[in-house]
C-alpha cells in the first residue's frame, strides 16, 4: 500500500466541509462479485468515492483461518464509499460492502446503526447476491432488491426473481440503472420508504 | 516531497505498530466508533503533537467521518480507531455516532422524512 498519507497537503477541500453541526446517517450497498455496487456508490455521490481500508492480521482473524496462506502477513479488504448532503445539517454516507462476506466483521459490525441496505442484483447471475441476502435477513437489516438491469440482461418478470431468490413478499424488489444518479437516488428512496413502511406498522397496535 | 516522517520508511505492519505503540485495539469510547462516525476537532495541534495526530486535528477542523479519515490519511480502520482515541480520551476531538433508524424508543419516523426528503431533491 502506498503510505505517504501524511506527506500531501492535509486540508480538505473547502467546498466539500459538512456544517459545524452536522449528524450522519449510513446504508449500506450489498451484493454479489460485480453487481453494480461501487457504480451505484460513485453515481449518487457528491464526493468522488473514496476506498478505506482494513487490514487482516494474525490477530484479527485467529491463526486457524489463515491455513493456506501461511505466506501471507496481510490482507488488505476494502470498502469504498460515497457522501450526499441530505441537508445542512444531516448527511448519508452510503458503503459498497467487500464481495467476500466473510470480511464484514471487520468493520465493527459494519450494518450495526445502519438505516437498512440496497441489495444488488445481476439477474445474468442472480445466485452471486445469495449470499448477500442471507446475511441482510440473518442481521435483521430492512432491504430492497435493486435488479440492476445490464445491457445484455434478459428482462426478467420481476415476481420470477422474486420466486428464484425466496424474497419475501414484504420485501421490494426495483429495477435500476447504477450507473444513472437518478436511477441510484429512486432506490434509495425506494428503500427509506420501504423502511417507514416497516417502521410504521411496527407501530400499529396488533 | 517533504523530509521523510518517522517510520516511513517501514512496510505497512512495522510502521503500523509504531503508530499505535504497538496497540492493535483502541480503549475505551472509541471501541464504538463506526465507519460513519463523524469526527470533529475540538482543539488545534500544538508544537509536539504527534503527526498523525496533528493529521486528524487539521482534517477534522469540520465534521469528518471516520472512512474518510482513513480514505485521506491512507490508514486501516483499526489503525486510526487507536489514534482516535487517543484523540478521544483527552478530548481533543469529538465524536458523532450515525443516527441509527430505530432508537430505544423505536423508529425515528421523523428522521426517516428528513432523510426521504433530502433525497427527493436530489
Amino acid at each position: 500500500m502506498d503510505f505517504n498519507g501524511f506527506d500531501r497537503p492535509a486540508f480538505p477541500q473547502r467546498a466539500e466541509a459538512l456544517h459545524a453541526g452536522s449528524r450522519s446517517v449510513k446504508v449500506m450497498v450489498a451484493g454479489g462479485f460485480g453487481t453494480g455496487k461501487t457504480t451505484m456508490v460513485g453515481s449518487v455521490s457528491e464526493i468522488v468515492p473514496l476506498t478505506t481500508e482494513e487490514t487482516l492480521t494474525q490477530a484479527t482473524v485467529g491463526v486457524d483461518d489463515l491455513v493456506g496462506v501461511a505466506d501471507k502477513k496481510s490482507t488488505t479488504v476494502s470498502l469504498d464509499f460515497g457522501r450526499i448532503s441530505l441537508n445542512e445539517q444531516l448527511v448519508l454516507y452510503l458503503f459498497g460492502t467487500p464481495g467476500q462476506e466473510r470480511f464484514w466483521f471487520l468493520w465493527n459490525g459494519l450494518f450495526k446503526g445502519a438505516l437498512g441496505a440496497v441489495v444488488l442484483v445481476d439477474t445474468r447471475r442472480l445466485e452471486s447476491s445469495f449470499r448477500a441476502i442471507e446475511e441482510m435477513e440473518r442481521l435483521e437489516v430492512p432491504f430492497v432488491i435493486a435488479l440492476n438491469l445490464f445491457p445484455d440482461a434478459h428482462n426478467h418478470p420481476v415476481e420470477e426473481v422474486r420466486e428464484a431468490l425466496a424474497i419475501s413478499p414484504q420485501t421490494p424488489i426495483v429495477t435500476c440503472d447504477a450507473r444513472d444518479r437518478a436511477s441510484s437516488r429512486d432506490v434509495l428512496i425506494a428503500l427509506i420508504r420501504h423502511i417507514k413502511e416497516r417502521s410504521v406498522a411496527a407501530l400499529e397496535p396488533r | 516531497m517533504t523530509e521523510p516522517q518517522a517510520g516511513s520508511g517501514l512496510p505497512g505492519l512495522e510502521r503500523y505498530y509504531i503508530l499505535t505503540q504497538g496497540r492493535s485495539a483502541p480503549t475505551a469510547d472509541a471501541s464504538t466508533l463506526d465507519v460513519a462516525t463523524l469526527i470533529v476537532a475540538r482543539s488545534t495541534p500544538e508544537p509536539g503533537t504527534q503527526p498523525e495526530h496533528d493529521a486528524i486535528l487539521r482534517w477534522c477542523r469540520d465534521p469528518l467521518s471516520v472512512a474518510e479519515l482513513g480514505a485521506h490519511l491512507g490508514l486501516p480502520f483499526n489503525i486510526l480507531s487507536v489514534l482516535v482515541a487517543d484523540l478521544l480520551n483527552t478530548g481533543r476531538v469529538e465524536a458523532r455516532d450515525p443516527i441509527a433508524g430505530t432508537g430505544d424508543h423505536g423508529p425515528d419516523l421523523a428522521l426517516l422524512e428528513e432523510v426521504l426528503s433530502g433525497l427527493q431533491r436530489l
